[in-house]
C-alpha cells in the first residue's frame, strides 16, 4: 500500500498503456470477426476451416508470438506494435467462434420473419441477427478480455512497457509492495473491462432486463 | 531476421549438448506432463464430485476468477515468496512448476464440472431406472458423456502450461523458453525467433495430438458419427456440431 502511494502516477500511466494495449486489439478483433463469424454460417461448408484455424491461432504461446510478429510484419522488434498485432490475434482467434455461435443460435422463424418484413442481406445481419447475438458475442468478449489483460503483460520480457513492467521490476529488485500492486492493478483493470462489457451488453439488449428477468 | 534464424537454425550447436533443441524440447514435454497430470489428478476428481453430488459449486468459480491473475505476476509473487525456503536448484524449478500446476487446475475443473453438468438428465433417470448405484451412473453414464468437456479442458490446461512454461524460462527453468529469454537478454535475434516458431510448433502439434486422442477414446455414440453405416467414418464430414461444441473452456 504505502508502495502505491509513493508510486501511482506512475502506476496510472502504465495501467493506461496496459489498457490501451490489451482494449484497442479487443475492439479491433471484435470487428474483424463479425465477417468471419458471419461467412462460417452463411457458407456451411466453410465452418471447419475457419474455426479451426482460428482456434490454431490461439495455441501459439504468447511470448513466442511477440517475438514472431516482427517477422510477419517487418516492424521492429521492440514495437509496440507487434504487441497490438498479437493480441488482436488472440481477440480474433476466440471471438470468431462465439460470433458464429451466437449468430446460428438466432432462431430460424426470426430470420424468415425478418427476411418476410423485408429486410435482406447486410440490413437483416445488423438489424435483426446481430442485435440477438449480443449476449452471446459479450461473454466471449469477457474471455477474451480477462486473457488480454493478463498475456499483455508478458510483453514487458519484451520491453514494450505497461502494467508487466511492475511485475519485473518488483521481482528483480525484491519489492513486494511493487509486485503486488502490479498483480492487484492486473486484477483491478481486468474486472473493470469485464462490468464494462456486461453494461455495454446491457444497453445494447434492453429487452433483456425489461421484463424483469435477469440478464 | 529471416538470415539470422536460419543461421541458428544451421548452427550444430543448436542442436547438441544440454542446452540443444532435443534436450530443450523434452524438458519442455516434461514439465508439461508433469503437470498437467498432477493437476489432473488433482481437479478431475474435485469436478467429478462436485458435478455428481451438485456441492461446493463455488468451487468452480474460486477456480475461474484465478485466471484475471496475470500469469507473470503469479509466477513471480510465488518464486520470490516461496524460493527462499527451497533448497539448492530446486528454489527456481519447484515454485514455477507449482505456478503451472495452479495454472492448469482451473480449466480442467471446469471442464469436468460443465461435462457432468452438461449430461442430459433424462440419460441419468434411465441410469437409475434400470438399477445403477450413484457410483455406477457417475462411472458408466456421467463419465463418459463428461468426456468430450473434460478433455477440452485438458488440452487447454496443456496449452496454458506450454505458454507459461516458456515464461518460466525467466526465472531459471529450462526448456525451450531459455532460447526466448537468452536470445532476448542478448539481442539474438535468431536465437530468440527460433526458439519462438519451435515453441509454436510444439503447441500445435501437442494441440493435435490431443484432439485425435479426443476422437479416440471419446463414445462414438457422443460425436454423432455413429449415424453413418461405417463403424470407422473417420472422413465423415463434420456438418453436424460435434459434441463438445457448445462450450468451450479455454481461457
Amino acid at each position: 500500500m504505502d508502495w502505491f502511494l509513493a508510486n501511482w502516477p506512475r502506476v496510472i500511466d502504465l495501467a493506461g498503456s496496459h489498457l490501451y494495449l490489451s482494449g484497442v486489439p479487443l475492439v479491433v478483433g471484435l470487428v474483424l470477426s463479425v465477417p468471419l463469424g458471419w461467412a462460417a454460417v452463411r457458407w456451411r461448408a466453410s465452418y471447419p476451416a475457419i474455426i479451426t484455424s482460428s482456434g490454431l491461432l490461439y495455441t501459439i504461446p504468447s511470448l513466442a508470438l511477440f517475438i514472431v510478429m516482427p517477422l510477419i510484419l517487418g516492424t521492429r522488434i521492440l514495437d509496440p506494435f507487434n504487441v497490438l498485432a498479437a493480441m488482436t490475434v488472440y481477440t480474433l482467434a476466440l471471438l470468431v467462434r462465439t460470433v458464429a455461435d451466437g449468430l446460428s443460435a438466432v432462431p430460424d422463424h426470426v430470420e424468415q420473419a425478418a427476411t418476410a418484413m423485408g429486410y435482406g442481406g447486410l440490413r437483416r445481419l445488423f438489424g435483426v441477427q446481430l442485435p440477438l447475438a449480443v449476449p452471446v458475442i459479450a461473454s466471449g468478449l469477457r474471455v477474451a478480455s480477462v486473457s488480454n489483460v493478463s498475456i499483455v503483460s508478458v510483453a514487458s520480457l519484451i520491453g514494450v512497457s505497461q502494467l508487466g513492467d511492475l511485475l519485473i521490476d518488483g521481482y528483480q529488485r525484491v519489492i513486494y509492495g511493487e509486485l503486488l500492486t502490479g498483480i492487484l492493478a492486473c486484477v483491478v483493470l481486468a474486472l473493470a473491462l469485464d462490468r464494462l462489457i456486461v453494461l455495454g451488453a446491457r444497453l445494447l439488449t434492453p429487452w433483456q432486463t425489461a421484463g424483469g428477468g435477469a440478464a | 531476421m529471416i538470415p539470422s534464424i536460419l543461421e541458428w537454425f544451421r548452427d550444430p550447436m543448436t542442436w547438441s549438448g544440454p542446452g540443444g533443441v532435443p534436450t530443450r524440447l523434452l524438458e519442455h514435454l516434461w514439465y508439461t506432463v508433469v503437470t498437467v497430470v498432477i493437476a489432473a489428478a488433482i481437479a478431475v476428481p474435485l469436478g467429478l464430485w462436485v458435478g455428481h453430488t451438485g456441492r461446493a459449486r463455488w468451487l468452480v468459480s474460486v477456480a475461474n476468477s484465478l485466471r484475471a491473475v496475470p500469469t507473470l505476476g503469479l509466477l513471480f509473487a510465488v518464486s520470490l515468496v516461496v524460493g527462499p525456503y527451497i533448497p539448492g536448484d530446486l528454489a527456481f524449478t519447484a515454485p514455477s512448476i507449482a505456478v503451472l500446476v495452479l495454472l492448469a487446475i482451473p480449466p480442467i475443473l471446469a471442464g469436468t464440472y460443465a461435462g457432468i453438468d452438461a449430461v442430459d438428465p433424462s440419460a441419468r433417470d434411465a441410469a437409475k431406472g434400470v438399477g445403477m448405484r450413484g457410483r455406477q451412473v457417475l462411472w458408466q453414464v456421467e463419465l463418459p458423456n463428461a468426456l468430450p468437456l473434460l478433455l477440452s479442458g485438458v488440452k487447454s490446461a496443456m496449452l496454458q502450461v506450454v505458454a507459461t512454461a516458456t515464461i518460466a524460462a525467466y526465472l531459471g527453468l529450462g526448456g525451450l523458453g531459455r532460447y526466448l529469454i537468452d536470445g532476448l537478454a542478448v539481442s539474438d535475434i535468431g536465437e530468440a525467433a527460433g526458439g519462438a516458431l519451435l515453441v509454436g510448433l510444439l503447441a500445435i502439434v501437442l494441440e493435435g495430438v490431443l484432439s485425435l486422442l479426443q476422437r479416440r477414446v471419446v463414445s462414438p455414440g457422443l460425436t454423432g458419427r455413429t449415424a453413418r453405416g461405417s463403424q470407422d467414418g473417420d472422413d465423415a464430414p463434420q456438418a453436424e456440431a460435434p459434441a463438445d461444441a457448445p462450450v468451450d473452456v479455454r481461457g
